[in-house]
C-alpha cells in the first residue's frame, strides 16, 4: 500500500459538520429503493419449502406433482445446486444452510424452492412437493448439547483444539484459549472472590428489511442480482463460487438497506434464486418473510458463560477466568473464539484465561450481529465485576478505572495495546452528571464496559470531476449507516470544496474494483481512507492541467484551500484557479479529470465504550422502564456527529432490547415459537427514553483524519449495564438475560422464599 | 528476529510450538517463512490469519514491514457485524 494512512493533526472546514444526507429524501419520500423494489421483465415469484422438524434424514424428495402445477416454471432441490466447494467447510455449510443436502438441520431450514409465475402458483406447488424424511433427536440448549447423551448432529465432528483430538464425536466442534500469567497464582493472591454462571438466550439481528433479490441467470453464462446485502462483491464471490459462475460475469448491484447488522454479511436464499432463474431462464424475484427471516437467517449464538475473578482489598484484581460456551447453529464457527478474546479486553491483568467452546445445536445458522459475541462476553465479566465492586465495597467505577486497560497492557487476548479509549470513557463516565443523579422509587442504577476489534480491509473508490466541477464519488461498501454523507464530507475536506457539490453513489460490481463488506465498523474508517487517497490523486491531476494552463513547471503549482496556487514570487501575481475553474478546461488539458484508489486500509484501532443506565422496576409485575441512558464512547474522529451519535443510539438501542425482551423461544419439538414481531418484541420509541451521547476523540494513528470505526462497540455494553441496573433495582443478581418481567418476578419470589 | 505466537488452532500444524522465531523484513515474508517451515500452516494462512504487529491488527496487507522488536502475534482474521 503507498498510501500513507499516518494521521496528521489539521484543522477541519466540512469534517465534523452536521449537514443533511445524501440519502435522506429519498428514504422519506419512499423513493428509495429497497431490495423488493427492483422488477425485471417476465419475472417470476419464489418460494421457499422449510422443513419444520429440528433434525431429521431427507430419505427423498417427489418434486414432480409441484412441477405439473399451472404456471410453475421451475422446482429445485439440492441436486440443482451440486457441491462445488471443493473440501473448503465453511462455504459447504453456506451451501448446506440454503438448501439442505443428506438432512435438515433446524425447524426451518429450506429443502426445496419453487419458481412461478404468481404467487398462487408457487404457495399450491410448494404443498405437493413431498419429503420423505426420517425424524432424528434434536438438542436446541447449548449445555444440553454439550452432555454425553445429546444426540450427535454431525458425526465427522471432533473437538478441534484439544490434545489429543477425541476419537468420538462431539457437539462441542473447537476449543480456544486465551490468555497469561497463572490464574490460580492470582486468584491464591485474591482477597475476595466472586464466580458466577450465566446465560444469554438467541436473538436476532431485527433488521426491519427482510432479504430480498430479483436474480436473473442467461443461457450465455453471465447474470445479474439485485440485493439487500452489506457486501455484494462478497455476495457475487460466494454465489459465483456455489453456482459455478465466473465472478466477472455476475453483476450484484446493491440496494439501499433497511438494516442490516451483521445479518446481511451473509447469503441465505440468493443462490436459490440463482438456481432457480438458471433452471426457468427467467427472472426470478425471491422475498423472504418475517417468519422465513426468524426462523432460517440471522440470528446470533445463545451462551452459557462461567466467569471468576478475584481481587485484593485495595481494588487490584489478581486473575480472571471464563468459560465460555456459544452456539452455532448446526455448522462449526468461531463466535466462542471471539466472546473468549474479547472478555476481558478492557482489562489490564497479570493472570488471565479464557475459554471458548463452540457448541452445535438444532438451531438457524449463527450469524454475526454487531460486535458479533462480544456483548455476551461483556454481560457475564461486567456483571461480575459489578459484583466484585460491591464485595470489596469500592465504588464500581472507580474499581474500572483501577484495573482499565491502558496504552502499553497486554490485552486478554494477546497483543500489547498502543493508544486505547477505555481509561477516558471511564474518567468520562465518572464526571458525567448521569452517574450523580438522584435515583427514583424502585429504580436502579448500572454501568459498564465493552470493547471490540474493529477492522479495515480491501477497499476501492473512484472520483470523478465533472465540467462543472461538481464532483461524484462511487464506492464499493454498502452505506448501511449514513457513509454517503460521512464519504462526501472527506471529500469535500480534501478537495476544499463545498459538501452540496458531491454525489456519493454506490457502485455495482461491475464498475469498480473489489471491496470487502460493511462489515467489522470499517464503512466509514475504510472507505474514507480510499477517498482521501482517490482525492490527493485528483489534486495531483489538477496541479498537471494547472501547469499546463499556466505553462510553469509542476512544483511550482501548489494546493491550498481548494484552489492551485503558483509557487514564490515568479508567477505569484496569478490568481488561485479553483476545481471549477480547472475541471472547465478539462477537455482541452487532457480530457477527463478523475481521481482513482485502491488498498487495504487495515490498522483500525480497537475501540471502547462505558454506559451507565437507569432502569425502573415494578417489583408486582417484574416489568421494567429504562428511565434514562447514557453512551460514552471513543470515534477517533467523528466525520458526521450526528450519524456517530445515531450509531451509539442504535446498538444501545438493541442491546436494550436484547437485554430486556427479545429471545429465540423453542417448544419441546424443536420449533420456534415466535418467529415474528408481535411475539418476538424489539424496543419500539416509546419504549425507550433519548438516549443521550457523548463522543471522544482520541485519534486513531493509523487514519490521516484519526477515524474509528463506530457502529459496533455500542451493543456491547448495554447488555451488562441492564442487568447491572437491574439487579441493582431489586436487590438480586440477574444472570440470564434477557432479563424479562417473567424473570425478574421470579427472582424476586425466589429472593422472597 | 522476530519472535511469532501462533493461536492454539495452529500449534498442531507447527510441531506444538506456541512460538515459532522467524527472520523476516515484511508481514509477506513472515508467512512465507512459517508455511515454507511448517507446509501444514499453508491453509490456515489462504484466508483465515491475521497478523497482530506491536498490537495492530492486519487482515490484508501482508506488505507491512516488521519494525525491529516488534511484537507479533498470529490470530484468526475476525468476523464483524
Amino acid at each position: 500500500m503507498s498510501f500513507d494512512a499516518a494521521y496528521q493533526s489539521k484543522p477541519f472546514n466540512s469534517v465534523g459538520t452536521r449537514p443533511l444526507r445524501p440519502d435522506g429524501v429519498d428514504k422519506v419520500t419512499g423513493r428509495a429503493r429497497y431490495g423488493a423494489d427492483f422488477n425485471m421483465p417476465g419475472q417470476l415469484v419464489a418460494r421457499v419449502l422449510r422443513s419444520a422438524h429440528a433434525h431429521a434424514k431427507i430419505k427423498s424428495i417427489d418434486t414432480s406433482r409441484a412441477e405439473a402445477v399451472k404456471g410453475v416454471k421451475a422446482v429445485v432441490t439440492a441436486t440443482d445446486l451440486p457441491d462445488l466447494t471443493d473440501g473448503d467447510p465453511a462455504l459447504f455449510a453456506v451451501l448446506d444452510n440454503c438448501i439442505a443436502r443428506e438432512k435438515v438441520m433446524y425447524d426451518g431450514h429450506a429443502v426445496a424452492a419453487v419458481a412461478a409465475i404468481d404467487e398462487n402458483a408457487a404457495k399450491a406447488a410448494l404443498q405437493l412437493i413431498e419429503v420423505d424424511y426420517e425424524i432424528l433427536p434434536h438438542v436446541i440448549d447449548v449445555d444440553a448439547a454439550t452432555l454425553p447423551d445429546a444426540p450427535v448432529l454431525n458425526e465427522a465432528i471432533f473437538t478441534q483444539g484439544v490434545e489429543p483430538t477425541p476419537t468420538t464425536p462431539s457437539n462441542v466442534a473447537n476449543r480456544s484459549e486465551f490468555g497469561h500469567g497463572d490464574v490460580k497464582v492470582g486468584f491464591a493472591q485474591a482477597d475476595f472472590v466472586v464466580e458466577r454462571s450465566y446465560k444469554t438466550e438467541q436473538t436476532h439481528q431485527g433488521y426491519i428489511e427482510p432479504h430480498a433479490c430479483v436474480a436473473s441467470c442467461n443461457p450465455d453464462g453471465t447474470a445479474e442480482l439485485w440485493v439487500c446485502t452489506q457486501g455484494h462483491f462478497v455476495y457475487r464471490q460466494i454465489c459465483a463460487d456455489l453456482l459455478g459462475l465466473e465472478a466477472s460475469k455476475l453483476r450484484v448491484t446493491p440496494s439501499e438497506i433497511g438494516g442490516g447488522f451483521g445479518g446481511k454479511t451473509h447469503v441465505w436464499a440468493e443462490p436459490v434464486a440463482l438456481a432457480l432463474s438458471r433452471k426457468a431462464n427467467r427472472p426470478v424475484k425471491l422475498i423472504m418473510s418475517r417468519e422465513e427471516v426468524f426462523r432460517a437467517s440471522g440470528p446470533t449464538s445463545a451462551t452459557s458463560i462461567d466467569v471468576k475473578i478475584g481481587a485484593k482489598q485495595d481494588g487490584t484484581i489478581t486473575a480472571a477466568e471464563a468459560t465460555l460456551r456459544y452456539t452455532s447453529g448446526p455448522y462449526a464457527d468461531m463466535w466462542a473464539e471471539l466472546g473468549a478474546m474479547t472478555s476481558f479486553a478492557c482489562y489490564d491483568l497479570m493472570n488471565v484465561k479464557t475459554v471458548g467452546l463452540e457448541v452445535v445445536v438444532n438451531r438457524p445458522k449463527v450469524a454475526a450481529y454487531r460486535a458479533p459475541s462480544a456483548p455476551m462476553a461483556a454481560f457475564a465479566v461486567e456483571s461480575t465485576i459489578d459484583e466484585l465492586a460491591q464485595k470489596i465495597g469500592m465504588d464500581s467505577v472507580d474499581f474500572r478505572i483501577k484495573n482499565a486497560a491502558s496504552e502499553g497492557t497486554q490485552s486478554s487476548y494477546g497483543p500489547v495495546y498502543g493508544p486505547i479509549g477505555i481509561g477516558p470513557t471511564l474518567e468520562a463516565a465518572k464526571a458525567h452528571p448521569h452517574m450523580s443523579a438522584a435515583l427514583g422509587e424502585n429504580q436502579g442504577r448500572g454501568m459498564a464496559c465493552g470493547f471490540w476489534f474493529n477492522f479495515g480491509g480491501q477497499t476501492c473508490t473512484d472520483l470523478n470531476i465533472s465540467a462543472d466541477g461538481t464532483v461524484t464519488i462511487a464506492v464499493g461498501t454498502v452505506d448501511v449507516g449514513g457513509s454517503r454523507a460521512s464519504l462526501s464530507l472527506i471529500a469535500a475536506e480534501e478537495l476544499g470544496i463545498s459538501y452540496d457539490c458531491i454525489k456519493a453513489v454506490i457502485a455495482d460490481t461491475s464498475m469498480l474494483g473489489y471491496n470487502d463488506m460493511t462489515d467489522g465498523s470499517r464503512g466509514t474508517f475504510s472507505t474514507s481512507m480510499a477517498t482521501i487517497s482517490a482525492a490527493r490523486n485528483a489534486i495531483e491531476v489538477m496541479r498537471q492541467r494547472v501547469a499546463l494552463m499556466w505553462e510553469i513547471p509542476l512544483e511550482d503549482v501548489y494546493w491550498e484551500d481548494g484552489h492551485a496556487h503558483a509557487a514564490g514570487t515568479k508567477h505569484g501575481n496569478r490568481a488561485p484557479l479553483s476545481v471549477k475553474d480547472i475541471a472547465a478546461e478539462a477537455a482541452n488539458t487532457g480530457g477527463p479529470i478523475a481521481g482513482h484508489s485502491e488498498l487495504v486500509a487495515d490498522g483500525a484501532g480497537v475501540s471502547f465504550a462505558t454506559h451507565i443506565c437507569d432502569i425502573e422496576v415494578d417489583p408486582e409485575t417484574g416489568s421494567s422502564r429504562v428511565a434514562r441512558y447514557t453512551v460514552i464512547q471513543d470515534a477517533g474522529k467523528a466525520v458526521h456527529p450526528s450519524y456517530v451519535e445515531g450509531q451509539y443510539q442504535g446498538g444501545a438501542a438493541q442491546g436494550i432490547g436484547w437485554a430486556l425482551n427479545e429471545e429465540y423461544i423453542y417448544g419441546e419439538d424443536g420449533r420456534l415459537q415466535n418467529p415474528g414481531f408481535l411475539d418476538y418484541r424489539i424496543p419500539v420509541c416509546s419504549d425507550l427514553p433519548m438516549i443521550d451521547t457523548q463522543i471522544l476523540e482520541i485519534p486513531n494513528p493509523n487514519h490521516p483524519y484519526g477515524v474509528r470505526g463506530v457502529g459496533e462497540t455500542s451493543i456491547v455494553p448495554p447488555l451488562a449495564a441492564i442487568a447491572n441496573a437491574v439487579s441493582n433495582a431489586v436487590g438480586v443478581r440477574m444472570a440470564h438475560i434477557p432479563v424479562s418481567p417473567p424473570r425478574i418476578l421470579a427472582a424476586l419470589n425466589d429472593a422472597k422464599d | 528476529m522476530f519472535d511469532v505466537t501462533l493461536w492454539a488452532g495452529l500449534r498442531p500444524l507447527a510441531d506444538n510450538q506456541k512460538v515459532v522465531r522467524v527472520q523476516a523484513r515484511t508481514i509477506w515474508e513472515l508467512l512465507r517463512k512459517l508455511e515454507e517451515r511448517y507446509p501444514g500452516l499453508a491453509g490456515p494462512i489462504k484466508g483465515e490469519v491475521a497478523v497482530s504487529v506491536n498490537g495492530v491488527i492486519y487482515r490484508n496487507d501482508w506488505s507491512q514491514k516488521l519494525p525491529e522488536g516488534a511484537e507479533i502475534m498470529l490470530m484468526r482474521r475476525l468476523a464483524g457485524g
